[in-house]
């Protein structure tokens, strides 16, 4: 078995040798862009291990900004891969941050559709062309359900959740209790609900969303490619969520999790103890799978003023904390990013593997956040969305050259902006990136 | 007015809260003295939200003690009772942004603290701000958003308020995640709330309320 650290530089190193779409070795598009492909990977490895890099590290995390950037619409992004590829691939050639998140945020639109998605709205779908999809918050998993999820969490999402998230899915509710297919005795009953037409539409629905799917990662998958031929790293290995956040996010709700913590605190922690290898899993396989260490978990209810520190300590933390270690004893790099302000979450956080976390933070004072966690784990961030969107250039500049007069330290440090973003006037963009590579060690 | 009433929805005791008013209600108590223990319950907990003890579990906890209390007092009411009000407060998303959960978070406490309050719901284009204005007469206008998008959607429903000339006689605050003084100042709005008990605040400082 090998240790943690093993696994970890395993990863790097696969990571240091992207394979193309057929699995050789991807040809870089000269030895300039195969050497700034690696020295952009190191210069981060450095942050992230807590030692000093060449120069400071800057990463931009955005959302549909890339795709307003070159004036494509986030309708335009979600339908036509080629649009999708050609302004993401823009952005990056415009701003030439360190590494990037890859052109997935915006997802297959046709996919959703012939899901017939009801968790979100999307351009075309409830919001108009020109804006960005959003989430449509409810209670998809009922209060009493906590023992189906704890007990069977796969036949639950399989039965019960899927069936009310997806319009076209509706039928796999009747689909077989797979467990009891054990002999050749009764065994025929399991398949009969294979015969409804209606489950048979939904199988049929599964497999033209998994067309588009295909089709989708074959483009992204490309975009992605032909970036890192020219020298950019795709930052993320994969995403994986806090216990806290999956069933507070989309299972019962902000206001579910919420009065469930008063109502039945007992079978929620118990829920979330149930999710905690399932979070594990879903992030480690993901890096195996993509060969990147690094895996992403948006952090949600748990900012300041979500949650009182005794809440927070008790409610979200401890399965946070769970999956975090368990991506880190599988050599991942988990990447939480601390949307809104976690200022007061720092001591907490800081009760972690040393040198295997990389935090993003948006609203916590960044000077706090790099005190309390230095020597623990690297901190990437915090310019604001609302200077980026309103700021000018130069309030831009002397924000990122202050976070690296006092957010620096000896390194574990890495620039970037503070939540994923839309609008962004794009000097702006370019005065993080200046100011960071400006900074030599 | 009964303490322990009080005192149960302000400790959020719910269980213990909705067997009070159940038994209250039996006992024939007036409806009116049973709603105003709930507006001190809630006065309580503001308080506690804006010193740092309570966070939103409670706000929405005590919401549904609040709506459960009322759906039982409703029938009870007699004809000509009817809830004394601050004054009347018009809220909703802006255009394009389809966020909900923190502007019910903030028009429940603004109910809860005495406002009588039209929620136009998510995605509300500026017109429809507008024309309710001009039909629901408020003091204060609330624009609740969570995007970047929503600075710009807020901007045009402050200009639009503005050219329909109904800029003057009303109050107009913004709110959400990344609402700061640099987004009000932005949209031209006249105040921002950074969380709802902010909101409320700015509300009863703007119709004269203690």
């Amino acid at each position: 078995m090998n240790t943690s650290e093993e696994k970890k530089e395993a990863l790097y190193q696969r990571w240091l040798n992207p394979k193309d779409g057929a699995g050789n070795d991807l040809q870089f598009q000269s030895p300039e862009a195969k050497k700034a492909y690696e020295e952009r990977i190191l210069r981060i490895k450095a942050a992230i291990e807590l030692r000093k890099p060449d120069r400071v590290p800057v990463i931009i995390m955005p959302s549909f900004f890339p795709f307003y950037n070159a004036g494509v619409s986030p309708q335009e992004a979600m339908y036509d891969y080629d649009k999708l590829g050609t302004a993401f691939k823009k952005f990056i050639h415009d701003f030439e941050p360190d590494s990037h998140i890859g052109a997935t945020a915006p997802g297959p639109g046709k996919m959703y559709d012939i899901l017939d998605y009801k968790l979100y709205s999307w351009p075309g779908h409830g919001v108009s062309p020109e804006h960005v999809y959003q989430c449509n918050e409810g209670e998809y998993m009922k209060a009493d359900e906590y023992d189906a999820l704890i007990q069977d969490p796969t036949g639950y999402f399989l039965n019960m959740y899927m069936p009310r998230i997806f319009g076209a899915l509706q039928p796999l509710q009747m689909l077989p209790f797979f467990p009891g297919m054990l002999e050749m005795y009764g065994l025929a009953y399991n398949f009969i609900p294979f015969a409804i037409p209606p489950v048979q539409a939904a199988l049929k629905a599964l497999m033209d969303a998994g067309a588009e799917a295909l089709q989708w990662a074959m483009a992204t998958g490309a975009i992605e490619g032909e970036l890192a031929a020219a020298g950019y790293p795709q930052l993320l290995g994969g995403f994986t969520k806090a216990p806290f956040d999956v069933i507070g996010d989309t299972l019962r709700g902000t206001k579910g999790i919420m009065l469930d913590m008063y109502r039945q605190p007992d079978k929620l922690i118990q829920a979330m103890e149930a999710l905690v290898p399932l979070m594990i899993k879903m992030g480690v396989g993901a890096a195996q799978q993509t060969g990147h260490p690094v895996i992403f978990m948006p952090l949600h209810k748990g900012a300041d003023g979500f949650l009182s520190d005794e809440q927070y300590r008790k409610f979200y933390w401890p399965t946070l904390r769970a999956v975090m270690v368990g991506l880190i004893e599988n050599g991942c790099i988990p990447l939480p990013a601390a949307e809104g302000g976690y200022g007061s979450r720092l001591e907490v956080i800081r009760d972690i593997p040393k040198g295997s976390t990389l935090w993003m933070i948006d609203q916590t004072d960044m000077v706090k956040a790099k005190q309390a966690l230095d020597g623990i784990a690297c901190v990437l961030g915090n310019v604001p969305l609302s200077m980026l969107s309103m700021g000018t250039p130069e309030q831009v500049k002397e924000y990122a050259e202050d976070l690296i007069k006092n957010a620096n330290g000896n390194g574990g440090f890495i620039m970037g902006n503070g939540a994923f973003f839309d609008q962004a006037k794009p000097e702006n963009v370019t005065a993080i990136v200046e100011a960071a590579k400006a900074h030599k060690y | 007015m009964s303490e322990k009433l009080v005192t149960a929805i302000a400790n959020m005791e719910e269980k213990d809260a909705l067997a009070l008013a159940k038994q209250l209600i039996a006992e024939k108590a007036d409806p009116m003295i049973i709603l105003d223990d709930c507006r001190s319950a809630m006065e309580i907990v503001g308080q506690r939200f804006e010193s740092g003890t309570y966070f939103l579990p409670e706000l929405m906890l005590a919401g549904e003690m609040l709506t459960e209390i009322t759906e039982m007092v409703k029938p009870e009411m007699s004809n000509g009772q009817k809830i004394q009000r601050h004054g009347r407060v018009l809220i909703g998303t802006v255009k394009g942004d389809i966020h909900d959960i923190g502007k019910n978070i903030v028009t429940f406490m603004l109910d809860a603290s005495g406002f009588e309050v039209k929620d136009l719901g998510v995605d509300v284009p500026a017109d429809k701000f507008v024309e309710a204005i001009r039909e629901f007469q408020p003091q204060v206008v609330a624009l609740s958003g969570f995007l970047t998008l929503a600075f710009d959607s807020m901007k045009e429903t402050v200009g639009a308020i503005q050219a329909a000339g109904l800029r003057d006689g009303i109050k107009i605050m913004v709110g959400g995640g990344p609402v700061s003084e640099e987004v009000r100042n932005y949209t031209g709005a006249d105040g921002y709330g950074k969380d709802a008990m902010a909101g409320v605040s700015l509300a009863k400082q703007w119709v004269g309320v203690k």
